[in-house]
């Protein structure tokens, strides 16, 4: 059985990779390599450590990013969850957030904090914010109610309901948020590394564009796929052992 | 409890040593009314089943008991006290269980008592005595979605027990557990009753449950709920528990009730 | 929240919101942000101008093909993943790939191989639409009650009659769902790609006002676009509620 499953997934990535071999051979577009050559160049990036410099470089946003919207995005979530106030005040402008295209705010960012990390940081936690608040002020509202009155009926006080009973109910929805929000992070990352300024891996693909080596464009961009792919696989991974046994419910954006 | 007693006689509220005491409550939402005037007296070391159609507002009823509630008029005493809220001597079983998904079985059953600050290892050794008692050696480490909806009902009422209230509160316990665990149950129960001097308050659906397992039946009807009848069963309670269901007077009372009761089965 | 016992409704703290903006406008304490009240003139001065209308109208076309593409070709591949036990495992690790891969990297190829205009945009919306529409689909074709399809069949139903009568209402709430997920979406594909290519529609003119320094010109495109995302969305989410009113009693 799990034989069979292995082999259909190696047989489904060797007909996509079959067909974007044939795609580059016949080639379909002069800006079309095919895998091999795409995949050559790739070695010779990673081998002459060009890959890695500019991973470095991209990552640094991505992980600020990343960690200032899970720190803040939580403790608001929560805050919005626990309280019928701040859920009042607050809620709307992540609701309205998460339904808007939050990319056009780009250009006024740049204006504001100019071509550095600063602007890249900020993209990366309009991106990855709101579904990190959204999931986790959901989560702690939609604690099942019996387990609450089950606290209190055993005389917890507000503070053991909201240790001991709403977070621990509430984590394996905060977790996957954390999850969604990593992965629009990786949206935001790349897309201020193309719009905002050219580094890191952005400037492998815009460069490699410019100067027409198609290779190596293709290249950058399957590498941050995969390392992106990888990453968020490692992080559902990591979930489903930590909450085995808890009830799951999603929300998405 | 005189065993010449007529089984249909009303109760007589004065020579009873009342544990819990419900007096004139009701419970309004808004406009609609769910308990009017409700007053019952339910008898110490003994099980009461609270008994009515869907909608009767037996949990309700319950609920309010348990401090979960608070009650629009009345008034509920234990051991002559007054209740404001939830208390230390009253404990409550679920009936989805409310088991904790990401604790296992032993911090479950401990949970009531590291709520009220108990040290874990003390704590830890009486849900080990509980979880015993109830048939679950062995589980300690398991987590509630690697059991059954028996065996998770049995947490339940291992964690009611652990805190030693004076007052069991059962919500429909056994309503989402299938018909060969609950008759288990509803024998281990009747064990309980005897041998632990505590008083049980039984909310169910179930005529046959109710008749098998109580010493006293409150029949609740609804719109707006009051106590219609109160019954208490007597030539059987003495009896062996595998004799009750061939008693004769079993069978009149679950009739008596369900001539009852048919007439608000929409 | 309540407020002296009236129920305050859901969404109107953002009228308190819009008097802060109001405030820190007026205050001057930063360029970037002009008072609501200028920014709320200049909308009315923008939304006739042709600059604007072209700009909408080139959105709303690329956004219109790439939802379009996202649903007829995501709805029945998702379906066939569904039912079709080898197509679902040949496609689903790509679908899971794409679903949570930055689409965003995949811009720059679209542009070399489509070129740098609505053709490239409309594919960047789909590419960003489609794989939650598929996953969705596949979802509710898969979650389909057995004892709804037994039905079906000790009935004598024809394939095409439980296709149409039963497998398609049965999974119809949660392609929904996903067509709903897919359009949001596809509202923030459509912005990204015009930014990355950025000499058509919205993305031209916010290069153009914020090259001039037109700030209050900016927010304005910026609150009817966001305005236009927000009820895009709350409508589909009514639609959604509307029609799955069975979802849960099935």
């Amino acid at each position: 059985m799990n034989q069979r499953s292995l082999f259909l997934k190696l047989l489904s990535a060797v007909i996509v990779f079959g067909a974007w071999q044939i795609a580059g051979l016949i080639p379909v577009s002069y800006a079309f390599p095919t895998f091999t050559e795409s995949m050559h160049a790739l070695y010779t990036i990673t081998m002459d450590g060009r890959l890695f410099t500019a991973y470095a470089e991209t990552l640094r946003p991505l992980v600020l990013g990343v960690a200032i919207s899970a720190v803040s995005g939580i403790g608001l979530g929560l805050w919005i969850g626990l309280s019928s106030r701040f859920d009042w005040l607050f809620s709307p402008i992540f609701i309205v957030m998460q339904a808007a295209p939050l990319a056009a705010l780009i250009p006024i960012l740049v204006m504001a904090y100019g071509i550095g990390l600063t602007s890249k940081v900020f993209v990366v936690c309009i991106m990855a914010m709101p579904v990190i608040v959204l999931n986790t002020s959901t989560a702690v509202r939609n604690t099942p109610a019996s387990i609450k009155e089950m606290g209190r009926s055993f005389l917890a006080s507000d503070r053991d309901i909201i240790l001991k009973i709403i977070i621990p109910a509430a984590s394996p929805v905060i977790f996957s948020g954390l999850r969604l929000g990593v992965s629009a992070g990786f949206i935001g990352a790349i897309l201020a590394e193309l719009k905002i300024t050219p580094t890191g891996v952005g400037d492998i693909i815009t460069y490699s564009r410019s100067i027409a080596d198609y290779p190596t464009m293709y290249a950058a961009i399957f590498s941050i796929i995969v390392l992106a792919v990888l990453f968020l696989n490692g992080l559902e991974r990591l979930e489903n052992t930590l909450f085995e046994g808890n009830n799951r419910g999603y929300v998405s954006d | 409890m005189s065993q010449t007693s007529d089984a249909f006689g009303k109760a007589d509220p004065i020579d009873i040593d009342s544990a819990v005491s419900v007096r004139g409550v009701s419970k309004n939402y808004g406009e609609v009314e769910a308990l009017r005037d409700l007053s019952l007296e339910f008898p110490r070391g003994q099980l009461t089943s609270l008994l009515g159609p869907s909608g009767c507002g037996k949990t309700t009823l319950l609920k309010i008991i348990a401090g979960l509630i608070p009650a629009t008029a009345g008034e509920i005493e234990i051991d002559g006290r007054k209740v404001t809220g939830p208390g230390p001597d009253r404990a409550f079983v679920f009936q989805d269980f409310a088991l904790l998904p990401w604790a296992n079985v032993l911090r479950n059953v401990s949970f009531g008592l590291e709520l009220r600050g108990v040290g874990k290892s003390e704590r830890e050794a009486v849900a080990e005595k509980y979880i015993g008692n109830v048939g679950l050696s062995g589980f300690e480490k398991a987590y509630p979605h690697e059991l059954s909806g028996g065996m998770r009902q049995r947490v339940g009422l291992a964690r009611a027990l652990s805190v030693d209230a004076q007052v069991l509160l059962l919500d429909e316990p056994f309503s989402a557990v299938d018909e060969q665990n609950r008759r288990k149950f509803q024998e281990d129960l009747l064990a309980l009753v005897r041998n632990e001097n505590k008083t049980f308050i039984f909310v169910t659906h179930s005529i046959e449950e109710a008749v098998y397992i109580s010493d006293q039946i409150a029949i609740l009807l609804p719109r707006p709920s009051r106590v219609s009848e109160i019954i208490r069963p007597t030539s059987f309670r003495g009896t062996k528990a595998d004799n009750i269901r061939r008693s004769p007077e079993y069978l009149d009372i679950v009739d008596q009730i369900w001539a009852s009761l048919r007439n608000y089965v929409e | 929240m309540t407020l002296f016992g009236y129920r305050l409704p859901a969404m109107s703290s953002l009228i308190l919101w819009a008097a802060v903006w109001e405030i820190v406008g007026l205050s001057g304490w930063t360029f970037f942000i002009p008072p609501l009240s200028e920014v709320i003139t200049t909308l009315f001065s923008v939304i006739g101008t042709p600059a604007f209308t072209k700009a909408l109208s080139q959105t709303a076309y690329a956004f219109g093909a790439g939802v379009f593409f996202a649903v007829v070709i995501g709805i029945p591949v998702g379906i066939l993943m569904g039912k079709s036990r080898i197509i679902d495992e040949l496609l689903l690790p790509w679908v899971n790939i794409f679903l949570s891969a930055p689409l965003t990297a995949l811009v720059p190829v679209l542009m070399v191989l489509f070129g740098f205009g609505m053709k490239s945009i409309i594919i960047t919306t789909t590419l960003f639409a489609i794989w939650i529409i598929i996953l969705n689909s596949r979802a509710g074709v898969k979650q389909i009650n057995r004892s709804l399809v037994e039905m079906a069949r000790s009935f004598g139903a024809s394939p095409l009659d439980a296709f149409f009568k039963v497998y398609f209402w049965a999974a119809l709430p949660e392609i929904l769902g996903g067509v709903r997920i897919g359009v949001i979406r596809a509202v923030k594909g459509v912005i990204i790609g015009q930014l990355l290519i950025s000499i058509v529609g919205f993305g031209a003119l916010f290069e153009l006002y914020s090259n001039n320094f037109l700030m209050a010109h900016f927010w304005a495109v910026l609150i009817v676009l966001f305005a236009l995302a927000f009820s895009l969305s709350e409508f589909l989410g009514y639609l959604e509620r509307r029609i799955s009113y069975y979802a849960a009693s099935r």
